[in-house]
């Protein structure tokens, strides 16, 4: 049974979802196999527990990649 | 005849990697990203410093950065830049090294927006949980003998005190406290990180006895960034060729370099007047 829809905040904004765990999320949302890194709320999720990572309404996620730094 | 040692005194090392290159170098704040590239190779930097950032759902903004970086084959060393907090720090520093695939980092817990000094409490806390972690932490730090101290007992093996405030381009604001610091830790690998604005500050830096030196905006913002990266790491090389050959003693008064003895006329009244 698909998960009934909650919200989260992806990056800071708002996001309606109904993923069931943070790799669904991030298929949902369109980041592919891109190399990213993950924290939810406030703690950094390794790659490898994505997949059995649940979300929860209010959950706060994280998405990072390179830039350039000083 | 004359004979130079070319023998390359540029080396240090840095957690056990032997770098060719005294000349860390910033990615941000160029240009373009080809003349960040170009600036890269024109300062022989073996180290670049670079972030992580939000990354949004559909665009590769972050791969295509990691794809030129990783072309110019050299150390990466991710920042936690804009942290205020140890957890902020330690976190970020976790996502780097899953992203970057290196346990370098350059820890920076920030005080103050206006100075971005560092919060010497939070970043001796994170770099202890850090180095428990396994890291091999490059803290910026201050000049203050009391903090670098913890942060080598928490397990640092380099220090990076500010020369001035991120970006100011003031050069080396405190040249006492870093000379005192640099005495204190002899055998210490001392990086200046920030502040740095010209080259004249950076080979003070070396002159000192500074392993090497951290910067960005000096390069980032000159009208050709390419050409200052070269003169960065001319003016590196040159202060610390210069250390290693000792220099003199600065005196208060005047002493004639030419040789007293057999000055001509010397024998003569001196004439009066200006006639």
């Amino acid at each position: 049974m698909d998960k009934q829809s909650y919200h989260i905040h992806l990056n800071g904004e708002r996001v309606e979802t109904s993923a069931s765990t943070v790799s669904a999320l991030l298929a949902e949302q369109g980041y592919g196999n891109r190399k990213v890194a993950t924290a939810l709320n406030g703690t950094f999720l390794p790659e490898r527990a994505r997949g059995n990572k649940a979300l929860a309404e209010g959950d706060s996620l994280e998405v990072l990649s390179a830039r350039q730094g000083g | 005849m004359n004979a130079i040692d070319k023998t390359p005194t540029s080396h240090f090392t840095a957690y056990g990697v032997e770098l060719p290159s005294r000349l860390l170098l910033g990615t941000a704040q160029y240009p373009s990203p080809q003349i960040m590239a170009d600036a890269v190779k024109a300062s022989n930097a073996a180290v670049v410093t670079l972030s992580l950032r939000r990354e949004q759902a559909r665009g590769a903004t972050g791969q295509r950065f990691l794809d030129l970086i990783r072309d110019l084959n050299v150390c990466i060393l991710p920042n936690t830049a804009g942290c205020r907090t140890a957890r902020e720090a330690i976190t970020t520093a976790q996502m780097a090294r899953e992203l970057f695939e290196t346990d370098w980092i350059k820890l920076e817990v920030i005080a103050n927006d206006d100075t971005l000094q560092p919060d010497l409490f939070g970043l001796v806390e994170a770099a202890a949980e850090l180095s428990r972690e396994g890291f091999k932490v490059f803290p910026y730090t201050t000049e203050d003998l009391g903090a670098a101290e913890r942060l080598l007992s928490a397990g640092c093996e380099i220090l990076m005190p500010w020369g001035a405030p991120i970006g100011s381009g003031r050069g080396l604001a405190n040249p006492y406290g870093l000379k005192t610091m640099r005495a204190y830790f002899p055998g210490i690998p001392l990086v200046i990180d920030a502040g740095v604005g010209a080259p004249s500050h950076a080979a003070q830096a070396m002159e000192m006895g500074y392993d090497a030196v951290l910067l960005n905006t000096a390069v980032a913002k000159a009208a050709d960034p390419v050409r200052m990266a070269a003169a960065f790491a001319a003016a590196i090389e040159a202060g610390h060729t210069a250390y290693t050959a000792g220099l003199m003693e600065m005196r208060d008064m005047a002493s004639p370099s030419t040789p007293v003895a057999g000055t001509p006329f010397f024998d003569l009244p001196p004439r009066g007047g200006a006639g």
